[in-house]
């Protein structure tokens, strides 16, 4: 028997419904588990990512955390994966890029009403956010996309199931969806 | 009836006739060439170049090009879908195309080209341009983020409408829609709902207001069918007559 691949996985500027989706291909999970095992991802804790064959990217880059965790996905993973809208696109965290930063910050923790203590967030534990959100490809080169707002579990499913088996993946109509 | 004259497309024999252009030619019998701002009703424009063909071993727009005898016209082969797929990713790129949160998407015609040319990633880096909305009009929207240049609004207000409400200002990256009006907005226009510029554009641009989402996401008309097939259905037929069209049944 041939050895199980490793998968990392991960959310950046993302909401995790592309992950959610992955969990959608509800009891298939049984059948992807005797093919693959986890590395780093939400449903393992592991913090960091070791050598892997694949790694799965949900969400943009929208601060300087986002960037460093990319680099290491991508210098440990063979094959990069961009999953969902916001990690093609930038998505929706990218629909600020037309505005200018220090402007929305204002407007949100400044101007606008109800936050009890009104100031722009300054904790240095905090990752500094980025002038734009950028897509995953304008930072590391990315092998594949599967997109979709997220993508469902069917096309995450098909996508899967043709790379793990060797073949180039191929979705279709129905199972490419942008939105 | 005058003698019919053909041509050959992706080795199919395509007739047609004289004053036709290929693309008309290749639709009436069936035969879809992808495209963006061709539209069956209008003068064909030619600027998306998504028609693009080989003729005789040209790259040419299909939509502009006269149909001749005997002309070997090559459409759906990797070469030319491949250059269409970067001509799309080169439009996502360009504008603000967020489907997730675009009440056009399941009908818009770029979104669907995309997927029927399997395009998964715009590749390029995203401009990500500011072009503010004209929400002016109390029945209609205008957004500008996703206008693709394609100029239907503009041949269906001057052509059908007889109003010139809209019009391409500006060159190269800063050309942009505008509209008739000093004011610079659609309240001020004499556009009204029953307008063919109200019903044409292939994206996100010009939206009638409160009944974005009547038809829920999923149930749209290009969820049901590929724009490969739906676009045979509304162009004019040549065997339309009789109803039925054996050549309908084409390639998935």
């Amino acid at each position: 028997m041939s050895k199980k691949l490793r998968v990392a996985t991960t959310s950046l500027a993302g909401c995790f419904g592309c992950h959610m989706s992955l969990l959608d291909i509800d009891e298939r999970l049984l059948t992807l588990l005797t093919l693959v095992e986890f590395d780093r991802s939400p449903l393992t804790d592991i913090k960091h990512c070791g050598p892997c064959d694949i790694g799965i990217i949900e969400g943009g880059i929208c601060n300087a955390e986002n960037v460093h965790v990319l680099r290491e996905f991508r210098s440990r993973c063979k094959i990069l994966i961009a999953i969902g809208s916001c990690a093609i696109t930038g998505g929706l965290p990218a629909q600020r890029n037309h505005l200018d930063l220090g402007d929305c910050l204002t407007e949100v923790y400044l101007t606008e009403p109800g936050l009890a203590h009104g100031h722009i967030p300054n904790d240095p534990e905090l990752p500094l956010p980025l002038d734009k959100v950028h897509p995953l490809h304008e930072i590391v080169k990315i092998d594949y996309f599967i997109p979709g707002c997220p993508p469902s579990g069917d096309a995450i499913w098909k996508f899967l199931t043709d790379l793990i088996a060797g073949k180039t993946p191929k979705l279709g109509h129905g199972l490419i969806e942008y939105d | 009836m005058t003698d019919t004259q053909t041509f050959q497309l992706d080795g199919a024999t395509v007739p047609f006739e004289p004053g036709q252009t290929v693309m008309q030619a290749a639709l009436a019998a069936g035969q879809y060439i992808p495209h963006l701002c061709y539209h069956p009703e209008f003068k064909p424009h030619g600027s998306c170049k998504l028609c693009t063909v080989k003729a005789n071993g040209h790259t040419t727009a299909s939509c502009t090009m006269p149909a001749e005898a005997g002309l070997n016209v090559e459409s759906n082969v990797e070469e030319m879908n491949s250059l269409r797929r970067t001509l799309v990713q080169m439009l996502f790129a360009e504008g603000n195309h967020f489907c997730p949160s675009c009440e056009k998407s399941g009908d818009c015609k770029l979104q669907a080209l995309g997927y029927d040319l399997e395009v998964h990633t715009a590749g390029f880096r995203h401009l990500y341009p500011d072009r503010p909305l004209d929400a002016s009009h109390p029945d209609i929207l205008l957004d500008f983020n996703r206008c693709i240049l394609c100029e239907l609004c503009v041949r269906a207000s001057s052509e059908v409408d007889g109003k010139n409400v809209f019009a391409l200002s500006g060159r190269g990256i800063a050309k942009h829609l505008i509209v008739n009006a000093e004011s610079g907005l659609l309240k001020d226009t004499n556009i009204a709902l029953t307008d063919k510029a109200m019903q044409v554009c292939p994206v996100g641009v010009i939206l009638k207001k409160r009944v974005g989402f009547s038809v829920p996401i999923g149930e749209r008309r290009y969820d049901q069918r590929p724009i490969s097939a739906q676009a045979l259905d509304d162009a004019p037929r040549q065997s339309d007559a009789g109803g039925s069209c054996a050549a309908c049944e084409g390639n998935p």
